[in-house]
């Protein structure tokens, strides 16, 4: 019977309460010390054949016959009116088939109203004027500079800053601070806790505004069976894609369908249906054939999000033996022209270390530029680069360790939650990670390594993130009678390894050859509800869901077996394909054989989460820089990097992800920024020539490991996340060896050259 | 300092440029197609001739999912048109495999999961082969060198070159 239950979740720093409904009872979670066969054994990618051989179909790569092509035109200008919109003669051109501007579509509410599918009014350079509709992209390229627009350019603000200022232009009515004050969060009190310390330190930091650049732009091919639309779009969340585009159409949504294969990377910014994917289907409809429409580099790099900027003040006090007294955190996040909020930069101030006196302030601004999405661990890959650099600034001016401080505060409970952890294993990554970088013989590396203008720094910092999973999810497995099984969900593979995770989890528990096993997935109609691929959060919300499943078709291969068989299921062990018992082995197509086209379908869903601890992941970071003072060159040597996310399935595609998220956190840390023109209001770093992502070159020897350590507490795998994780304290460790390299501190990301060189003069100059 | 970078292909339309016909040698076979002149390799690969494995993650030479091999050599298949290409001998990702089995430097990348969301491996694949195919005992660097212009934003890198690296020493010389 149906049981309805409320479960609290936590996805990217924010709590809140559902209610779930609970069939049956969760299954038992494996034990900490269970032994495995496939689980926590390095395991390729059941899909990497389809990966390297061209074959995985992207939606890029879907061809439908009779296919059109649609070409988005955007704003020129970062603030304007439509004055005249003339798409005669862009019509007129061979091979254009529709053109579709504010006046042939519907008026449906974009972004909470702040805007519509195509307004009349744009507000940032890279908004959408139209979509023109045509055989292909040549041919709706040349339309889109047919069509001729007659704009009002009205004042625009690009900074966030000056968008607080009184005199600065309004983007909406109701000013250009979201919510009309600063969002605010508070424990104990503060004034005490600056009061009861012995050392305040107070810094001021700038983070720049990011890019995803996803090899894959974003994109959707849409076509209508009838009255039954489907889109292929390069997602994160196809239900939420599905729920998006049913709602812009006000379709029901048994006739939306949405499916992701494969997708070229999302890092958070392909978490929703976007506007290309309700035009795509507005067009497709009207003209009766399907239609694709991708953005190129520079509408990526413009319209599909970003990590906001930052400026963060922190004030940190202590007592001498380095005892947190109070932690005041103030922030101006620039969220661009269209947001309900924006990702707090604070959360690890409220959550890292124990500190009874915390007051965070968040003042997220609205301003005339592309807005803002989740980017992989959203506000807190710019909040702990604060923290952690501010930390080190304590240290620094106690005379503490860095390491030690950290320890002296190390929280045993979460300060937020005032909950126990399910399990915490930041302690275990301190101690390994600073064996693996030498911390405790640093003074001697950085002497032995220094030499003429190249100065030598270790720093560290550490991160705690979410990482459990939420409910509802669900997964089928289907046992075929030749002992096959089919996994299925409706959650989508990323590029993280899911398939290959559940394919490991079914072969497992049903006791068969992963060879054995094949998973489906991102497809609405033909999966189960999954929630999105975000939040660090895949495998620990839908994993459980497939072990249920599996775990409810072995019972019954073993209840039928037991009766084809002879011989009590409890007498029946499943092993390598086979149905153990009393010492024989009968293989399971045998048995299943012998009941023709009989399919067992095991059935599993996600349970709540624990009530009365909290689920956090941790990790420690440590790097090795060489600065060269000469240039202002920072070379990163070496980055160690320790994490604990719960028990290990796959430690090949884990290493993986760690890597990945190093490297994505080196080009934050020391190369990657969108650049503006203020005074045009145009974005200048809208390709990868210009907003430099890490390539090969960049990166250094990188040693990641995980400290592997079951939580079965957080549900039945003992499972959380890590995708996130590795980027948050990446630029903070780097940071922090750079200050340690040369005695003065980068405050603003990316530390640049120039920053660097300016620090180097400021030093010489007092 | 910014560079700017010019996406725009000649348009047809004003420039008068007529389809022309031509015959391309893609991975052993001979293809007859009708391109505009401004037609790149690229779109000729995908759209023509249905090789999806090339992608186009920037169409402007800064990515490098689209590479192919032209003539052994490693090129961005954005910035070549289609009609250079007649008589020279293009390889893409779907000639590397046979029913038989894979390339070995696309074994080692499953292998090694030198791979994440997958969308640039095409390419890496190929900017690999291009140097494994002219040298046998490539260094680490060589194997950068080769893969430089390949931009893999989920940070497969250090296992692209360990990849690389073992594939070389499975490699008969």
């Amino acid at each position: 019977m149906a049981r309805v239950a409320k479960t609290q979740v936590e996805f990217e720093g924010q709590f809140y309460d559902k209610f779930i409904v609970i069939e049956g009872e969760d299954v038992e979670a494996w034990s900490s010390d269970k032994s495995f066969e496939v689980v926590g054994k390095p395991q390729t990618r059941v899909d990497g054949r389809e990966r390297v051989t061209g074959n995985a179909q992207y939606t890029h790569d879907i061809q439908l016959t009779g296919m059109l092509v649609g070409k988005i035109l955007r704003s020129p200008h970062p603030h304007a009116r439509i004055q005249r919109l003339d798409t005669s003669q862009a019509e007129a051109l061979p091979g254009v088939r529709a053109v579709l501007t504010p006046d042939n579509v519907p008026d449906i509410p974009w972004k909470g109203g702040q805007t519509k599918l195509l307004d009349t009014t744009l507000r940032y350079a890279g908004d959408e004027v139209a979509c023109v509709v045509g055989d292909s992209e040549a041919i709706c390229a040349d339309a889109l500079e047919l069509i001729d627009v007659e704009y009002e350019r009205l004042p625009h603000v690009l900074d966030p800053e000056t968008a607080l200022r009184d005199d600065a232009p309004r983007i909406y009515d109701s000013g250009n601070l979201l919510g009309g004050e600063p969002k605010v969060s508070e424990r104990g009190d503060i004034e005490q806790g600056f009061q009861e310390a012995d050392e305040v330190v107070e810094l001021t930091l700038r983070t720049q505004t990011a890019l995803h650049n996803s090899m894959e732009t974003h994109g959707s091919v849409a076509h209508w069976e009838g009255e039954t639309l489907t889109i292929w779009d390069s997602t994160q969340n196809v239900y939420g894609v599905r729920d998006g585009v049913a709602k812009a159409l006000d379709l029901p949504r048994h006739r939306v369908r949405v499916i992701k294969q494969y997708m070229g990377g999302g890092f958070g910014s392909k978490n929703n249906a976007g506007k290309y994917a309700v035009l795509a289907a507005i067009a497709a409809k009207r003209l009766g054939r399907p239609v694709k429409v991708l953005l190129d580099r520079r509408e990526e790099n413009l319209a599909t999000g970003n990590r906001p900027s930052s400026v963060q003040t922190l004030k940190i006090g202590a007592k001498r033996d380095g005892t947190l007294t109070a932690m005041a955190h103030r922030s101006i996040i620039g969220v661009g022209a269209y947001a309900g909020g924006g990702p707090s930069p604070a959360g690890p101030t409220r959550r890292l270390y124990r500190c009874p006196n915390v007051r965070t302030e968040d003042f997220v601004v609205v301003t005339n530029t592309g807005p803002f999405s989740a980017f992989r661990a959203p506000g807190y890959v710019a909040g702990t680069f604060a923290l952690e650099s501010a930390m080190d600034e304590l240290s620094n001016k106690l005379g503490i360790d860095p390491l030690e401080l950290r320890l002296t505060n190390y929280a045993e409970i979460d300060p937020l939650t005032e909950k126990p952890y399910s399990t915490k294993g930041l302690k275990l990554a301190y101690e390994q990670g600073a064996k693996l970088i030498n911390w405790a013989e640093r003074e001697r590396t950085k002497a032995d390594q220094s030499a003429n203008a190249k100065r030598v720094g270790v720093g560290m910092a550490s991160q705690t993130w979410g990482g459990n999973g939420i409910p509802p999810a669900y997964a089928w497995v289907k046992l075929n009678p030749d002992g096959t099984a089919v996994v299925i969900t409706g959650t989508q593979d990323i590029g993280t390894g899911t398939k290959t995770a559940f394919a490991q989890i079914a072969a497992e528990t049903l006791g068969i050859p992963i060879e054995h096993t094949r998973v489906e997935l991102g497809d609405t109609q033909h999966g189960l509800y999954s929630p999105l691929s975000a939040g660090s959060m895949t495998l620990a919300s839908i994993g459980p869901a497939v072990r249920g499943a599996a775990e409810d078709a072995r019972e019954q291969l073993r209840e039928v077996g037991a009766q084809v068989l002879e011989v009590d299921a409890g007498d029946i062990e499943i092993r390598d394909g086979k149905l153990v018992h009393n010492g024989e082995r009968t293989p399971i197509a045998e048995v299943l054989s012998k009941l023709g086209d009989f399919m067992i379908t095991g059935k599993g869903a996600r349970g709540p989460n624990p009530e009365d601890v909290s689920v956090n992941t941790f990790g420690a970071q440590f790097a090795q820089v060489t600065v060269d003072t000469g240039t202002g060159r920072i070379h990163v040597d070496k980055i160690v990097a320790v994490h604990e996310s719960g028990r290990v399935i796959n430690p090949l595609t884990i290493r993986s992800q760690l890597e990945g998220g190093i490297i994505q956190g080196l080009g934050y840390a020391l190369s990657e920024a969108r650049t503006e023109d203020d005074q045009l209001g145009l974005v200048l770093s809208d390709n990868l020539e210009s907003y430099k992502v890490p390539t090969v070159a960049d990166v250094p020897e990188i040693h990641a490991e995980m400290i592997d350590m079951p939580d079965p507490q957080a549900n039945n795998l003992g499972v959380k996340g890590v995708g996130e994780p590795p980027i948050i304290p990446t630029a903070a460790a780097v940071a922090n060896a750079v200050a340690d390299a040369l005695g003065v501190r980068p405050t603003e990301l990316p530390m640049t050259s120039s920053q660097i060189l300016n620090l180097l003069e400021q030093q010489q100059g007092t | 300092m910014a560079k700017v970078v010019q996406t725009r292909k000649p348009d047809v339309a004003t420039h008068g440029l007529e389809p022309t016909s031509i015959r391309l040698n893609v991975n052993g076979e001979t293809h007859d197609l009708v391109v505009e002149p401004r037609t790149t390799l690229l779109d000729a690969l995908r759209d023509q001739l249905g090789l999806t494995g090339a992608k186009k993650g920037c169409d402007e030479g800064t990515c490098g999912t689209c590479t192919v091999l032209v003539d052994g050599k490693a090129i961005y298949a954005c910035m070549t048109l289609a009609l250079e290409c007649e008589g020279r001998e293009i390889e893409t990702i779907e000639g590397l495999s046979s029913e038989d089995g894979l390339h070995p430097i696309q074994l080692a990348f499953i292998e090694h999961d030198a791979l994440q969301c997958g969308f640039c491996t095409p390419g890496q694949v190929l900017s690999i082969k291009g140097l494994l195919d002219q040298t046998q005992d490539p260094t680490e660097a060589d194997v950068k060198r080769a893969v430089a212009g390949n931009l893999c934003r989920c940070g497969a890198y250090p296992k692209i070159v360990e990849a690389a690296l073992d594939a070389a020493r499975r490699l008969p010389s």
